[in-house]
């Protein structure tokens, strides 16, 4: 098992490793760099800040220099604004996490009783109920429903105040940011809960005369949980990129928003600090969620 | 001399055949040989199954009944999607931001001197161009945008997929290990990168050609699909010809001689044109997806050409006086993708051998 671990873990670094690359050549292949779209600084001025950039260096050299500042924590600075990424991304991702946290159990509370409730409920009106919503939702983009959802409840009905950084309401975000996993992981649970209900061993249990409750819960949600688990890693993923467009919607100031006011604003540097973090965040989340997976299913051999 | 009807007696250890058995049948006897049901091929049976479907027979009709719409309904309206509506060649201060069906100061006086106004079905936005033709034409973009990146994703992914899957051994370890790499990266984000690059490194190489119509985030979208989301498709065309392959009669079709490029086409694919099909089929909504996503965060198709996501994303700006500019291309996003989704579980369903009772 420990081999297997040892694997999965080289690999994600190699993939970190990868992103990073990736992202440093691809951002250096902007044509002008970063300064051509400002007003023609002096040739001085030019030169100084190249050299406070280090892109006076080849880019090979460049290169060295980021991953090697990076694995010191160092994410340099701002093109535009000056200030240390680092520091910008560790202040905003505290808003960013509590929100996707929040989200993430809701997703994943949520989604687990209503994906029982449906496969116990099968064809009868609370499954028919449960699927015709969750088949809707998924087929909203996320940024549709955060903006009606702050349409309705925020502007006209007024139930919940507008996010200020004083007062952050998570309320409504995080339903935005939870519904499409919700309904993923509900429909998820429904199936693999179905499966598991279907097995011998159920049937074993019934005839032993176990309490139903106790075939639900312990033989059959247990089963049906492993499933569920592969999708926490693209979950995390998802609630990530979601959280772009709600912070965006909300005006909520966190990492999403950063990140995207960077990019309107093409803040180069800023982009590529944002992308690897985010980047090695859903990594490590895949890591997680996989390694999880193979140790709570004991029938899963390790080769 | 041989007479039919006495039969030889027979030799407990002779050889000789039982005569009777070799009479032509009789009328009776063939009628038992005739089929009651008509025989099928498993596209007919699939299509008869998918008919029963209600979901999925709705779906088409609604993608159907959108193809109609936005193919004839710029036809009827006679404004442009980035016409700035005048009326007899005079530019009207009161014809931006109109609701439904209203009519500008300039087009009632118009009205009242007897001519026609064809009536703005969705109102007009906030520079007076008609909503209802920027509405079909971001459909018509979103709708274009899906079936050509599915169809991007699908030609690579089934190329890559079915050499890797075909030839096997270290080619396709080799293959295997990039398809890896790439589907270990997080897509969003390596989309939202490469649309930020190749749209300024595009801009000044295709300018003044025919794709500068197209705008250069349109290209990099297209771009991004065909470098990223083939991976899944290659994984599991690659998956399906690794077990077709082992059947008997691609070994009885090698045992006659076929040359590996017929194999491929007459043996291999049609066994598994339904699953990449179906996976086509739900590739489109994904595709959707990312592109209204990358339209909102400002990534998507260039200004004046409108689709849903950027359509639905310039709404934020008047929400509170304008909620319907919302509504309007957000009812039609989640129509498209309900549609194909359902349309997508239906094909499963009706053509997926695994799923079949």
């Amino acid at each position: 098992m420990w081999r297997y671990v040892a694997k999965r873990v080289l690999l994600a670094i190699f993939t970190v490793f990868i992103i990073i690359t990736i992202t440093f050549f691809v951002m250096n292949a902007v044509p002008g760099g970063p300064f051509a779209s400002e007003k023609a600084p002096s040739a001085e001025v030019k030169a100084v800040l190249e050299a406070r950039f280090n892109l006076d260096k080849p880019l090979g050299q460049q290169y060295l220099l980021y991953m090697k500042n990076l694995l010191k924590g160092d994410f340099g600075v701002s093109m535009k604004s000056g200030r240390d990424i680092g520091q910008t991304l560790a202040s905003r991702f505290k808003v960013s996490a509590a929100l996707g946290g929040m989200a993430a159990v809701v997703a994943i509370v949520f989604g687990l009783i209503f994906g029982s409730i449906a496969a116990l409920t099968r064809n009868r009106w609370p499954d028919r109920v449960i699927i015709f919503i969750t088949t809707l939702f998924v087929s909203v983009p996320s940024f549709v429903l955060a903006t009606i959802l702050m349409l309705i409840f925020c502007l006209r009905l007024k139930w919940f105040p507008v996010w200020t950084s004083g007062n952050p309401s998570y309320f409504l975000p995080v339903i935005a940011l939870a519904m499409y996993p919700m309904s993923y992981i509900t429909r998820l649970t429904k199936s693999s809960m179905l499966d598991a209900l279907g097995q011998d061993y159920i049937r074993t249990a019934r005839s032993k005369g176990v309490r139903e409750s106790k075939i639900v819960f312990k033989h059959a949600l247990r089963n049906a949980l492993i499933p569920v688990v592969t999708y926490v890693g693209p979950m995390v993923a998802y609630i990530l990129t979601g959280s772009l467009v709600v912070e965006t919607v909300f005006t909520i100031g966190g990492l999403g928003r950063e990140f995207v006011a960077s990019i309107q604003e093409r803040d180069y540097s800023l982009i590529m600090g944002t992308t690897i973090f985010l980047a090695v965040l859903m990594v490590i989340a895949m890591l997680i969620s996989d390694l999880i997976y193979k140790v709570i299913d004991p029938r899963i051999d390790f080769k | 001399m041989y007479d039919p009807n006495i039969i030889p007696k027979k030799q407990l250890l002779s050889l000789q055949l039982d005569v009777s058995k070799f009479y032509a049948a009789s009328d009776e006897e063939k009628e038992q040989h005739v089929q009651i049901r008509e025989s099928t091929t498993f596209f007919k049976d699939g299509i008869t199954r998918l008919s029963k479907n209600p979901l999925a027979v709705i779906s088409i009709v609604v993608l159907l009944l959108l193809v109609v719409v936005i193919i004839f309904a710029p036809m009827i309206v006679p404004y442009g999607y980035e016409e700035i509506i005048k009326v007899n060649g005079k530019r009207d201060r009161t014809m931006s931001n109109l609701r439904p069906l209203e009519y500008s100061e300039l087009e009632q006086e118009a009205m009242a001197a007897g001519e026609e106004v064809f009536p703005h079905l969705f109102g007009t936005d906030n520079l007076g161009r008609d909503y209802f033709v920027r509405v079909i034409y971001g459909t018509r973009v979103s709708l274009v945008v899906g079936l050509f990146a599915s169809l991007i994703v699908l030609i690579i992914g089934l190329l890559y997929g079915s050499i890797a899957g075909y030839v096997g051994g270290t080619v396709d370890l080799i293959m295997m290990r990039f398809v890896d790499i790439i589907y270990s990266l997080p897509d969003t984000l390596m989309v939202i990168l490469l649309s930020v690059v190749l749209g300024e490194v595009l801009t000044p190489l295709i300018e003044g050609t025919a794709l500068a119509k197209i705008g250069t985030n349109m290209i990099s979208l297209f771009i991004v699909f065909g470098l990223l989301y083939w991976v899944g498709m290659a994984r599991l065309v690659r998956g399906q010809i690794l077990t077709i392959k082992n059947n008997d009669y691609v070994l009885a079709a090698k045992a006659l001689g076929a040359k590996s490029g017929r194999i491929i086409r007459k043996h291999i694919l049609p066994n598994c044109m339904s699953v990449i099909f179906i996976s086509t089929a739900l590739q489109v909504p994904s595709a959707i997806f990312t592109e209204s996503f990358l339209s909102f965060i400002g990534l998507g198709v260039q200004a004046p050409m409108p689709s849903l996501g950027s359509l639905a994303s310039s709404a934020r700006g008047g929400l509170e006086n304008y909620p319907y500019k919302l509504l309007f291309p957000a009812i039609a996003i989640c129509l498209i993708v309900l549609s194909f989704n359902l349309l997508g579980d239906g094909l499963r369903d009706a053509f997926d051998p695994k799923l079949r009772r």
